[in-house]
């Protein structure tokens, strides 16, 4: 009774981070409250890392194509929900948690907290933390129906260190129906890149480039911290940088642990996407620029100065 | 075509977030509410155009008391043909998605289209959750949507890349950026908005399954740690000992 569920995903066998992060979470939450974990994960996982969170079992479905599709996890959680009662239903609320969560909840009649960054014990029941406003606050909620869905935030929560790994027995769900009635026809995906997403370091660069020539600044500083990149709006905005890089209000919103913002002056809503970044560099020469209130460390200066010397100084390995 | 979209109110980015002494309840003193922007300039504007290019109409529904009628009508400036105002105080996310399930149902709407989430408490909630209401399609974290020979083609945002996937109308859409530009009323909308109908209808009461126990403000942060622009070294130091990237 009261099992928990983790619903996992893998890229070619290996599990996403993401999915890590939600086993972490779910593995601690089932040990706190004293309950069975079980995963959930389409076929073709090769990876035995998930055997470190003290799984009972792991149900496999059937999935066509490398990507596991949302409508494959709805039937899936489905069938596994019907065979026998979860608790709680764990996952990561990345794009694909994104449409599964809601459809979930409704075909569950289950309640469902979403930016999940961590739980705390209070009397007998957990209390979720949910990340609201951007990250300017937060909300602590409970769950009133017997079935609960829990969507984590990535990359708030981290992936812990595993246990020693157990064995937990593999079941096949199946054959499952499958709403057809929306077809993934095309995936295009950035060469080579980290999605920003999931970088742990990332360097920006705003409007005080001036140009899209420079750019090149912020790609090699980038290259030499293995970082991603990313942008302010009027960058993405004018056509310098695609929108997929655009962070912010509107863009994407990241929490890498350090973020390095190159000539952006800091306006709330670009706040709004980086503002939980662990730690934050700011080069700006405008020493009345907002982002100097949320930075962590700040430089004062001229781009065109500090960011050459600065790549050539860990070129010199100074 | 048929559209409707779903109109959320939210405190402006600039607001200032704070709770009531018990940390239970939003205060909204000196708060500006506006539309949401994923809503208004990524879920209205894709729809007005597809109405301007294929015929058709688009309508407006929102969850929420009168308080919210000027932002409705800033939708009709904009361009939608009709508004509905489901008359709740307090609507929660769940609820929301019930009631405008409740509207949708038997109106035969083609495309229903919703932000990805809210600017406030950023959920991304509500078109999942209407999608399985109405046994719909749904196409999350859409950035570019076409239709020709009865089929939409939609763009949505993937970690790391782009998902092409196609459906056949009816099917709910949550709008990303990228689906269409922002555009702000001129006077004419202005003024034709004012004739465009509004109309209210009562609330259900739905009960909530989940419940917001109290609010919590972050940690503050400890202050920024200044280097000079000369002091490259200090920086290298920085980038090497402290954060241990180099």
């Amino acid at each position: 009774m009261g099992m928990h569920v983790v619903v996992c995903d893998h890229k070619s066998g290996m599990l996403t981070s993401s999915s890590l992060e939600a086993l972490s979470f779910a593995d601690d939450l089932a040990r706190k409250g004293g309950k069975d974990l079980v995963a959930l994960v389409p076929d073709g996982l090769q990876d035995k890392s998930l055997h470190a969170y003290n799984l009972r079992s792991v149900y496999t479905f059937p999935a066509a194509g490398d990507n596991a599709r949302v409508e494959e996890y709805l039937a899936a959680m489905t069938a596994l929900a019907g065979k026998s009662t979860p608790e709680r239903i764990i996952f990561s609320y990345n794009s694909l948690g994104k449409a599964l969560g809601g459809q979930l909840a409704i075909r569950l009649n289950a309640g469902l907290v979403s930016n999940v960054c961590g739980f705390e014990w209070a009397e007998g029941k957990a209390l979720y933390k949910k990340s609201v406003f951007s990250g300017k606050a937060y909300a602590w909620c409970a769950i009133h129906s017997e079935i609960g869905l829990v969507a984590i935030l990535p990359k708030a929560y981290g992936v812990k260190q595993g246990q020693d790994p157990n064995s937990p027995e593999y079941i096949e769900l199946g054959p499952l129906t499958i709403d057809a009635r929306m077809q993934v026809v095309e995936h295009r995906m950035s060469s080579g890149k980290t999605p920003l997403t999931e970088a742990d370091v990332v360097v920006s660069g705003g409007r005080g480039l001036k140009d899209p020539a420079n750019w090149g600044l912020v790609e090699s500083l980038a290259e030499l911290l293995h970082a991603g990149t990313a942008c302010s709006r009027p960058v993405a905005d004018a056509g310098w940088r695609p929108h997929h890089e655009h962070v912010g209000q509107t863009g994407t919103a990241i929490r890498p642990k350090v973020y390095i913002a190159i000539g952006i002056s800091g306006a709330i809503q670009h706040l709004a996407g980086v503002n939980n970044s662990r730690t934050i560099i700011v080069i700006n020469k405008d020493p009345e620029a907002p982002f100097f209130k949320a930075a962590d460390y700040g430089v004062c200066g001229d781009l065109f100065e500090v960011v050459p010397k600065l790549i050539q100084a860990i070129q010199n390995g100074q | 075509m048929k559209l409707l979209v779903c109109l959320s109110k939210t405190a402006d980015t600039t607001a200032r977030i704070a709770f009531d002494a018990a940390g239970v309840k939003f205060s909204e003193e000196g708060v500006q509410f506006i539309l949401n922007p994923y809503d208004e300039w990524y879920a209205l504007v894709r729809a007005i155009e597809l109405r301007d290019a294929l015929g058709g109409q688009v309508d407006v529904v929102h969850v929420g008391s009168s308080a919210s009628e000027m932002l409705i009508r800033k939708a009709l400036a904009i361009g939608a043909d009709a508004a509905f105002r489901i008359d709740d105080p307090e609507p929660e996310t769940r609820s929301v998605a019930e009631q405008i399930a409740r509207f949708a149902e038997d109106r035969g709407y083609d495309i229903i289209f919703t932000g990805k989430e809210t600017i406030d408490y950023n959920s991304s909630e509500m078109g999942s959750m209407l999608a399985a209401l109405l046994n719909l399609p749904f196409v999350s974290l859409c950035s570019k949507l076409d239709f020709a020979d009865g089929i939409l083609r939609c763009s949505t945002d993937i970690e790391g890349g782009t998902q092409i996937v196609e459906v056949r109308p009816p099917a709910v859409i949550s709008a990303a950026k990228g689906l269409a530009e922002q555009r702000i009323p001129n006077m004419k909308g202005i003024i034709d908005a004012k004739k465009k109908p509004l109309e209210v209808l009562p609330a259900s009461s739905i009960s909530a399954l989940t419940e917001v126990v109290r609010y919590e403000l972050p940690q503050e942060k400890q202050g920024v740690r200044m280097i000079a622009p000369d002091d490259i070294h200090e920086l290298v130091n920085v980038l090497k000992n402290d954060l241990k990237l180099i």
